[in-house]
């Protein structure tokens, strides 16, 4: 369920926190888990982190259910994830949203019909002097405008 | 300008450790490993320094410090509080990317005045480039040997670890930041007992922001009495200010406290063109919004902004011209709390989403003849009855926009749309 390479990454996390204290490493263990999983994750992957962190299942699944970089339903190979909070929203957000909306053919929280993006509105992503600005993968994109959210979706691949 | 977070932004590589003691940087650390300072000659330097605490709540770091039983026999903890997360605040960002050794250095004093031999960084989990970036200037110091066991034989132990959020506002709060680090839901604790007494895993444990930690090796460098000269009375020093909105220039500025609001806007290159400044919510979201014509006479210090009637907070200030709706703005951050709440306290949980639906509904063009008496109402039954500030920092906002742009919200409630579009298109 967990593979030899995903069981390592967890094993580095846990090392950081005092002995008997592994269940601290859940929430990172949950993001690589979920990484090699389609990035999604369900019961069978919960409970799987929660036998290997020796934790009960519940607990394993309140976190996985309470913060939000959790998915627990299918999302595209991308997500996009655009600020919609208050900085970005004085400087265009709406507008770019429903621009992404249009290009892409998907309502924000739908995958498109190729499995490849999705569109999340989050909220503030601490970049706001980069307002507008949306993140994908590990990268922010800031200052964005119609032509740079062209170039940059459509070398998505 | 940039004497202090800031310092070495200028510079080639301004992250590297090589950069960082080229200017100044541990030397602080390397004065405590030759036992040349004692906890207490730190805790009154910061003491003298004025520094308060850069999170928010503006509590003095000096005086925190001194709360942590650093006689005792448990095992004490350090915890940065990276998860940045209030709208319109991003300068703990820039700290990580571009001085992450000034975070590890005011660290490692903090571990050695409250005799706590472990840190934690809790850095929020979408800033993957600042996890990187700190664990890439951890690493070196580590090489460098100024972090472990008994480091360079003086006795002193300091390991410092980063502990990444998956998404939740919540968790900038202290209490709900620890039971993250303890792998469960971020649910603030009830209060007392306070952090210093039943901390991390139980332990006594200090917690600072990002901004807090990485002013005081500068600070000790060069003296309480020189920080405290840059700022005005009750608020020493300089101060990152992330400046948003409607600006030419958005940017984060460290500048001396007390500079007025005009100089600060004329920083970021004013308002836009053709535009005129309409208001100002100077400390982030949470924090009351001013108009245009108080926030010009506003001086940046604590003082100064709470004379104003708002607050510092973290120092965001986000810039609104005319063509702001007002209404809108606060449905925008009403859906903020509403989405961000924990759920633990009715009055937090029931309430946010309830002023979210009422706003929602004015947008709408449903609105209500006693909307803004119920908007009211229900901020005033949140304010003061939850668990975290998170309750108060969804009411106040909502009290602020109605007390200073009430004709919006009424023009919107009897047209069913904007008073602003309105005169746009007009
Ligand atoms: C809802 C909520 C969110 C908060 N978010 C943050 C945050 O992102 N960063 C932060 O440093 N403090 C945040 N705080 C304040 C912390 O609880 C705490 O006061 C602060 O980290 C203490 O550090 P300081 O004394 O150096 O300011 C938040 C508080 C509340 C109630
Ligand atoms: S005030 Fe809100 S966020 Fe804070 S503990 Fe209560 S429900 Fe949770
Ligand atoms: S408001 Fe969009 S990044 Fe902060």
């Amino acid at each position: 369920m967990i593979s030899k390479q995903a069981k390592k990454q967890i094993d580095i996390w846990v090392t950081k926190y005092p002995a008997g204290c592994q269940s601290s490493a859940v929430m990172e263990a949950l993001k690589i888990v979920q990484a090699e999983n389609e990035n999604r994750l369900n019961a069978d992957t919960i409970q799987a982190v929660a036998d290997y962190l020796d934790m009960p299942g519940i607990a394993t699944q309140e976190v996985a259910t309470f913060y939000e970089n959790y998915n627990h339903k299918p999302v595209g190979k991308h997500t996009i994830r655009i600020c919609h909070n208050i900085s970005c929203m004085l400087n265009g957000a709406d507008d770019l949203i429903a621009y992404l909306e249009k290009k892409l053919g998907v309502k924000t929280g739908k995958v498109t019909k190729n499995g490849l993006v999705n569109v999340k509105k989050v909220e503030c992503l601490g970049a706001c002097v980069g307002a507008p600005m949306f993140q994908i993968g590990s990268q922010y994109y800031e200052n964005l405008t119609k032509q740079k959210i062209d170039e940059i979706v459509d070398n998505l691949k | 300008m940039n004497e202090v977070c800031f310092k070495n932004l200028d510079k080639k590589n301004c992250y590297s450790l090589e950069v960082y003691e080229q200017n100044g940087g541990y030397s602080v650390w390397r004065k405590i490993l030759k036992g040349e300072l004692t906890p207490e000659d730190i805790i009154n330097e910061l003491k003298a320094s004025g520094l308060r605490g850069r999170g928010g709540a503006g509590f003095p770091t000096g005086l925190k410090w001194s709360f942590m039983p650093r006689n005792s026999e448990m095992q004490k903890y350090v915890v940065c509080n990276s998860d940045e997360g209030e709208p319109g605040t991003c300068k703990d960002r820039d700290i990580l990317r571009y001085n992450p050794h000034a975070v590890i250095e005011g660290m490692a004093i903090g571990g050695f005045v409250m005799n706590a031999s472990v840190g934690y960084n809790y850095i929020r989990g979408e800033f993957i480039e600042p996890f990187k970036r700190f664990e890439g200037a951890l690493k070196e110091a580590y090489e460098a040997g100024l972090l472990g066991k008994n480091i360079e034989g003086s006795g002193v132990n300091f390991d410092l670890h980063t502990h990444l959020g998956a998404g939740a506002y919540i968790c900038g709060e202290e209490t709900a930041l620890l039971e993250s680090i303890e792998g469960k839901k971020g649910q603030p604790r009830f209060k007392p007992p306070f952090p210093a007494n039943v901390g991390l895993f139980g332990q006594p444990t200090t917690i600072n922001n990002t901004e807090s930690f990485a002013s005081v090796p500068e600070i000790l460098a060069q003296g309480g009495q020189w920080f405290a000269d840059i700022g005005v009375e009750n608020s020493g020093g300089c101060k990152l200010f992330s400046v948003t909105g409607h600006v030419q220039k958005p940017s984060n500025f460290e500048v001396p406290m007390g500079m007025p609001f005009k100089a600060l806007l004329k920083m970021a290159g004013g308002i836009k063109k053709g535009r005129k400044l309409k208001a100002v919510i100077p400390g982030g979201s949470s924090t009351p919004v001013l108009t245009a014509d108080v926030a010009m006479a506003m001086t940046m210090d604590y003082d100064g902004i709470e004379k104003a009637g708002s607050m510092l907070g973290a120092g965001s200030v986000i810039v609104m011209d005319d063509s702001t709706c007002m209404v809108a703005t606060l449905t925008r951050l009403a859906h903020f709390y509403y989405d961000e709440s924990c759920g633990q306290c009715t009055p937090c949980r029931e309430g946010t989403g309830w002023l979210y639906r009422v706003l929602k509904r004015i947008m709408d063009g449903n609105g209500k003849a006693d909307d803004i008496d119920l908007l009211l109402g229900v901020s005033d039954k949140i304010m003061g009855n939850t668990i975290c500030a998170l309750g108060d920092a969804a009411a106040m906002p909502v009290e602020s926009f109605l007390r200073n742009f009430r004709e919006e919200f009424e023009y919107y409630i009897e047209h069913g749309e904007s008073m602003v579009n309105h005169e746009n298109q007009s």
